[in-house]
This record gives C-alpha cells, structure tokens and sequence, in this order.
C-alpha cells in the first residue's frame, strides 16, 4: 500500500490538531476574564456584537485565568514545533507545490462545487488535495501566522510593540487572534466533517501512512458526504486482461 | 463542604449565571474557584499522579518561559501609546486586597513616608514632600491587566532609577520587592524591569493628585509588568538578591508577568 503522508507530516499534524485544541480552549477561557475588545474608557468594538459576553464555561480549558494562561503559554510550543516540523518538511521535499495558487483553480474550485451541488455526477479528477482543500489548508496555513503573530503582539505588546503596533495596536491585535482562531475552529469543524463523511481512509493515512489511491481515494469512489463510502472495486488483474478503464470505476450506487 | 465552599459554590454559580466579568474583583473569585476546584478534583477523582505530572510539566515549561522572556526583554524599549487612545479617567479599574479601600491615617500611623532599601548603600526615607522635589516626569502609560483589558492613564511621579541613582543597589540586588500598607499586598521584580525608564513611582494621575482608589499616596506603574504586579498604596521598595513573589504570583499568576 503506498504512502500518503511522510511520518514528519503526520507528526505535525497530530500535534498542531492537539496544540490547537488546547490553544482555542484555554484561550476561550482567557478571553472570559475580559470577554471584550474595547479599551476602557473607548466606545463598544465595532467589529463584535457580543461584546461582554463570555463563551460557553464547557469550552474552555484551564479552570481559572491564571492555570488557563500556564495551559496556553506551554501548548504555544506544541503549535511553533509542528508548525517548524511542516513549513520545514514542506519547503524542504517541494510539498508547498502542492499549495500554491495556479492558473485553472477557480475553474477546478467551480468544478468541485458543482460536484457536491449534484450538478455533477462525477467527482473531478484533481490528485492528491482537489481545489477545495487546497484553499481550504491554505486559509487555515494563512490564519495560523495570524494567530501566532498576534498572539506575540499581544504577549509582548512592549517587547515586541513593533508587531502589536503592525497588528493596530493592542485591542485590534487581540481581535485578529481571536478571528484567527474562529477561523482555525471553523475550518477544523469542516476538516473533521469531511474525513469521517466522505474519506474515513484518511483517517488511516494521517496514522500509519497507508492509503491506496486507486480504491480508497474520494475520486476513486465517486464519494460525496456520506456516499460511496466503500472502497472502489477494482477488476481482477488477469493476465491479458485489458487495464481498467475509467468506466468500471464509474458505476455510482447513490441509491444505497 | 464547609460553610466557606458553599459560599465559593454560591459565588461561582452566580458568576456563571451572571456572566460578566466584573474588573479585578473577578480574579479574588476564579482563586476561590481553582482552590476549591484543584481540591475536589484531587479528593475525588483525580487522585492519580496524571493531573500533577500535568501540573508539574506547565510548571516547568513556565519557567522556561520566564527564560525566554527575560532574554527578550529590553530595558531601552520603550512603550509609547498612540494619541488616538484617550485616557480611561474614572473608567480605569480600581482595587484594592484589604476588605475597605486602604487610607493612610497620619493621626494614627504617623508620618506617611516611603523607604529604599535593602541591598542598598544609602537607604532612604522620603516624605511625600521630598518625593514631590525630586525631578517628576509625567508619561502616558498603557495599563496591560492580566485579564486582557487595557486603559491608558497619564501618570506623573518620579522614575525608580532616579531613586535607585540616589540609593544605590548593590551589584548583587537582583529584585525589588514593592511592598504596601494595603493588607500585606507586595510583588517583587526582576531589577532589570523595574529600571526601564518607564517605571515609575506615581504620585499623580491624569493632571491631578492620586486619588485614595488608584493607591494614593503613591504607587507603583510601569507598563513593562501586567497590572497585578504594579503594587498600590507603597510603603517600601526592597532590593533583594533573590526575589520574593509577589500577592498574585504566590496565587498562581506568573511570578515575570511581563509585556
């Protein structure tokens, strides 16, 4: 079975999922001690309907400010190592091809959408990440770096005053870090939706590696949410026998 | 449960129900809350070593970070507050430990005066006057709480290293405990920030004298610190070799508490 993802990525992809996780809790929780963005003595944040509002006590990770702040100074470093781990194996093996915008990926997005608008019946054929996820990782790539950048800014407002002054001072440095993480959330709920509807056999590729394009891949089995979830049958390979055509592997049981 | 837990329950759940956070009070309750909650967790259910190898593992990547920090920090930066930000005036958050706010009463406690000393080879002891006639600087500072919150004030009062200029640490004066007559309120600094020249002893807030609610007659701001290290209500300045924690930081907080 070949290899989907190299042991470096997968590493950092189980440990920026738990970073995260541990990041946005006790974060939330942070953001309950003071859960607004003006300064005081400044009119409401504009960019905030809820302001004063604090989230939900379940969401959050930590008990109090002062162990949710220890919680999200030490998972900062589970998030900078995996982050170093990707961008590092990324740029070193080309894996950023993968992610960088080209010509024809509005076309491949538009074509992706039509297929799970059921305007289309048959799932492009576009290798390893089609359009969507690729834009898809490359929003969550992009909100990262405004989460870390912000988070310094808002560490170090003194320190480094240089980048909270880049992010628009303390108060809007604090709102990007919260709107990367809303981001980042957002799209993990869409990341983990799509794995256990549409490609379960990711999952397996994200931990041991192994993934057979030709039988598991969403494209092989014309999989939408929850259909097609069984692997592609292949035809036997007899000797002699033609190779098989992309026909055989078309036969969509949506009706199942 | 004890009559004090239930009182803790009770608080909590009307923090919860309520909702909003309520300034720098809030923090006295999440204490009273983590007290009770670390309590029950290890009473209960938690009783294994997996929560405290947890603990012991944040507490080691915190002073790691303490390193990190202490290594970024410089002395020379200086943190200037855009003029677009007005002041918080009346809005800026006051608190105090003690359960009445702290008034120094001359007919009783006598003459209020603040001292330098400690590792220091000329201790002082100087009256509200003498610290008045010392060169005074007034600067706009951020305010950065613990809890996220900013305000500006401009505060006006002398530096601490015009004070350390006069006093004289000794080489080996690595902290200063900032100590008050607010019921045994104190934090201690690394000596590094408390000489940034934006840490200052305030005698004066936004034009007019400090009033009794910001820590008059004097206190402690500089925004090098979070707000919980910045003592109100100062009695002494103590250099020390080794430092000395702090109200906050002997409750959980980060004893650098740095920005």
């Amino acid at each position: 079975m070949a290899r989907r993802h190299h042991p470096v990525i997968r590493l950092a992809h189980w440990l920026s999922a738990l970073g995260l996780l541990l990041m946005a809790s006790s974060g939330l929780r942070i953001f309950n001690a003071a859960p607004h963005f003006a300064p005081k003595g400044e009119p409401p944040f504009r960019w905030w309907p809820w302001e004063g509002t604090p989230v939900p006590a379940w969401l959050t990770l930590g008990g109090w400010l002062g162990g949710a702040r220890h919680w999200h100074f030490a998972a900062m470093w589970m998030v900078i190592v995996a982050g170093v781990l990707w961008l590092g194996w990324a740029f070193l093996h080309g894996e950023w091809r993968d992610f960088t915008p080209r010509r024809g990926d509005a076309r491949d997005v538009i074509a992706m959408l039509r297929y799970y608008l059921r305007l289309a019946m048959q799932h492009p054929r576009q290798g390893k990440h089609n359009a969507l996820q690729k834009y898809a990782y490359l929003t969550m790539l992009a909100a990262a770096v405004v989460a870390v950048l912000s988070g310094l800014a808002i560490w170090k407002p003194v320190t480094l005053g240089w980048l909270t002054d880049l992010m628009g001072g303390y108060a809007l440095a604090r709102w990007w870090h919260f709107l990367a993480m809303l981001v980042l959330m957002a799209l993990t709920a869409v990341h983990v939706f799509m794995v256990f509807s549409t490609d379960p056999y990711a999952l397996r590729a994200m931990t041991t590696g192994g993934y057979d394009a030709e039988r598991f891949s969403p494209e092989a089995r014309n999989a939408r949410p929850f259909v097609n979830l069984r692997p592609a049958m292949l035809p036997l390979a007899a000797a002699g026998a033609p190779p098989p055509s992309p026909s055989t592997m078309e036969t969509p049981d949506d009706a199942a | 449960m004890t009559p004090r837990d239930r009182r803790i329950l009770a608080r909590v759940r009307e923090l919860l129900d309520g909702g909003r956070a309520r300034g720098v009070l809030d923090r006295r309750d999440f204490l009273r809350l983590s007290t009770l909650g670390v309590g029950t967790a290890v009473l209960s259910a938690c009783n294994s070593a997996g929560p405290e190898r947890v603990q012991s593992l944040l507490t080691g990547v915190g002073r790691f970070n303490e390193r990190v920090e202490r290594w970024l920090f410089d002395r020379e930066r200086l943190d200037p507050v855009s003029p677009q930000l007005r002041a918080a005036g009346s809005r800026f958050p006051a608190y105090h430990v003690a359960d009445q706010t702290p008034v120094w009463d001359a007919s009783t406690m006598g003459e209020w005066r603040l001292r330098v000393e400690g590792a220091v080879r000329a201790p002082l002891s100087l009256s509200l006057a003498e610290l008045r006639a010392l060169p005074v600087v007034t600067q706009r500072h951020h305010h950065y709480c613990v809890e996220g919150w900013t305000a500006v004030a401009a505060f006006g009062g002398v530096a601490l290293s015009t004070l350390a200029r006069m006093a004289q640490p000794t080489s080996d004066a690595g902290y200063v405990d900032f100590q008050s007559f607010d019921d045994g309120y104190h934090e201690s600094w690394d000596t590094d920030s408390a000489l940034h020249p934006q840490t200052l002893i305030v005698l004066a807030k936004d034009g007019g004298p400090l009033h009794v609610d910001y820590g008059a007659p004097a206190r402690l701001h500089g925004p090098v610190k979070l707000g919980y290290k910045n003592t109100k209500y100062l009695t002494r300045i103590v250099f020390i070799p080794e430092r000395n924690g702090g109200y906050w930081s002997d409750r959980g907080y980060e004893w650098y508490g740095g920005t």
